[in-house]
């Protein structure tokens, strides 16, 4: 039991941080804080890629001639590494367009607090 | 020699026009809309060729760059990539030609950020039907919400506050299904769909194929405004301008729609999806209770472009439902209901975006007999699409449901039926509504409506052609849809 806890601490760790992602897009009433708590589900979801491709004993996938290339084991995954730099991309602009928005909302309505702006759109 | 780059050039073209939009945008404003139908045309154009001539042959995979799959990303172009694709891109041609007047009254100065824009929106679009990798799928969803999110924000006052909500929800939703497809790409080591479908399979009743299968069925039923995921939808339609409105409803949902039946149908394979837990009957009821929330919503609703909005809901229930049901006539069901439901939602938009031109306005209780007179055209169009929504034969809306109908019989299924026939009688509630205030003349008025006010003002000659003409459209996809089945039949899975 402890073992399955040990050795999987990266996920559980990934699965803390998705809580919490989740946890401010559905609870904060701020709307930054809402847009903080999507950066963080979104970086849970990056850092589990990141895992499921790393091992132990492994070295960067740039041919070595010491080392052999027919042992699968010596050499990390790269494709789940370079996807995320993809997904890494994709946040930033999303993050940009998320704080373009809440510039636009707060020149409206001089408030950023969710409650508040539903209040005046009634 | 060009047959086999057609799914490149359909989807680049996009990319290609969004770059010189600003480019001669800068020089003349005026010049944006004009290039913006050209692309959408072109790619019109090529994608209903493409359409005929890969009708009766193998499908096409494309690879970029001569990297093998699974190596590299490939598009594949089978009959139902076409069909969709030549779906969205002529409704998208329509709408834009519609959107000229509708952009020079409501947002003037940004005509070239919205045009540019909304030909990346067609190329995420594009991308996310043509694509056989599941990453690059993700990609091109990103790029379409992306574009759909700035799209939504140029509109009224509280748009950019109903695009930020849908940004929140719909960015979830494509976290989730990012997250599924690294728990597919942990089991099989791949992300090529057709490399992985023989591989699933094995792996049957492997919790993380499980949970996969949850969490993309969630995160793109996120996309698709399915049932209870539908909290982004009916605010972003109703405060974005009108032409984003007619572009975003029509397709932005059938594509997700799309997306959900490659997933179900094609990747994972029905047996698959319920070997643990009936997923199909889950996302159906889903479905189901979507139908008539969207329904009996769409009655309360006195803003037209907000019933459109909430009738969206019910419908793209219908085209889920016609998925989870995973028999032929289900299949044939939610693809023609793909096809009709953009044409009846685009014309019924344009004639919400056509009565805002004229009236200022789209409020269902100002609306009197003289519209009748006025704008003899566009309500004719709004006739037929209602009526088509309702489901009367000859008009395309019938043809659909009477399809889907067909499948919940064969799948003994007689809930899924019961909720067709009750919320077929609920469009009529709410379409009618509208259709007696403009046909029938109201007796408790308080004063007759002057004979001057009933002169023929019909909106410009743009608008005014795309919205009949996607009017007479739904005639001619209700009579001809015995054609549009028989191709419709060659695209159903193996397995069925």
């Amino acid at each position: 039991m402890l073992d399955f806890l040990l050795g999987h601490y990266a996920y559980w760790l990934t699965i803390i941080l998705l809580c919490i992602g989740l946890y401010g897009i559905l609870f904060k009433k701020n709307l930054v804080k809402k847009t903080i708590g999507l950066t963080i589900l979104q970086v849970s979801v990056v850092l589990f890629w990141v895992s499921i491709g790393s091992k132990w004993d492994a070295t960067v996938p740039v041919r070595d001639p010491g080392i052999s290339t027919a042992e699968v084991a010596n050499y990390l995954n790269p494709l789940p590494h370079t996807l995320m730099l993809t997904a890494i991309v994709v946040g930033v602009a999303t993050l940009g367009v998320a704080f373009a928005l809440l510039i636009a909302t707060y020149n409206r309505y001089k408030t950023l607090d969710e409650e508040e702006i539903l209040e005046q759109i009634q | 020699m060009i047959e086999t780059h057609l799914p490149a050039i359909i989807s680049l073209n996009f990319l290609v026009f969004s770059v010189i939009i600003p480019l001669f945008g800068v020089w003349k404003r005026e010049l944006c809309q004009p290039l913006a139908s050209l692309g959408t045309g072109i790619s019109s154009v090529f994608s209903v060729y493409g359409f005929i001539y890969y009708l009766n042959d193998i499908p096409l995979r494309y690879l970029f760059g001569g990297w093998e799959p699974p190596v590299g990303i490939e598009f594949v172009y089978d009959g139902l990539s076409a069909f969709v694709i030549m779906v969205i891109n002529v409704i998208a041609f329509f709408v834009l030609i519609h959107s000229r007047q509708v952009a020079v009254n409501e947002f003037p100065h940004k005509q070239m950020a919205y045009y540019s824009v909304a030909m990346l929106l067609m190329l995420g679009f594009n991308g996310m039907v043509l694509t056989g990798d599941l990453f690059n799928l993700f990609v091109f969803l990103e790029i379409a919400s992306l574009s759909m999110y700035a799209l939504i924000a140029i509109g009224d006052r509280a748009a950019p506050f109903s695009a930020f909500r849908y940004l929140i929800i719909g960015t979830t939703g494509g976290t989730l299904y990012l997250l599924g497809v690294g728990f597919l790409y942990t089991v099989t080591g791949t992300l090529n769909i057709i490399d992985m479908a023989p591989m699933l399979p094995e792996f049957a009743g492997n919790t993380a194929v499980i949970t996969a299968v949850v969490l993309m069925v969630v995160g793109i039923g996120t996309k698709a405004a399915l049932f209870p995921m539908h909290g982004w939808l009916p605010d972003s339609y109703t405060y974005a301008a009108s032409s984003s409105s007619a572009l975003i409803a029509p397709i932005g949902t059938k594509v997700a729609a799309y997306v959900l039946i490659r997933i179900m149908l094609y990747l994972f394979g029905i047996e698959l999806i319920d070997l643990v837990v009936p997923i199909s009957y889950i996302v159906g009821l889903l479905a189901c209770i979507g139908i008539l929330y969207g329904s009996i919503m769409a009655i309360a609703q006195n803003e037209m472009k907000r019933m459109l909005a909430y009738s969206s809901i019910s419908q793209i229930g219908y085209i889920i439902m016609g998925i989870s049901l995973a028999n032929p006539y289900g299949f044939i069901g939610a693809l023609l209901h793909i096809l009709n439901h953009a044409v009846m939602k685009a014309c019924l938009f344009m004639v919400a975006a056509n009565l805002r031109q004229k009236e200022g306005h789209s409020d269902i209780t100002r609306f009197d007999h003289s519209y009748r007179r006025k704008y003899p055209w566009t309500m004719f169009s709004f006739a037929t699409a209602a009526i088509s929504m309702v489901g009367l034969p000859p008009l395309a809306g019938f043809f659909s449901k009477w399809y889907l109908v067909l499948g919940t019989v064969e799948a003994d299924n007689w809930l899924f039926l019961a909720v067709i026939l009750v919320s077929s009688l609920l469009n009529a509630v709410y379409f009618f509504r509208v259709l007696e205030k403009v046909y029938m003349k109201n007796p408790d008025a308080d004063e007759q409506i002057p004979d001057h006010v009933g002169e023929k003002d019909e909106v410009p000659p743009s608008m005014l052609y795309s919205t009949s003409i996607l009017a007479v459209g739904l005639f001619l996809i209700g009579i001809f849809n015995v054609a549009i089945v028989t191709v419709i039949m060659n695209m159903i899975p193996s397995g069925f």
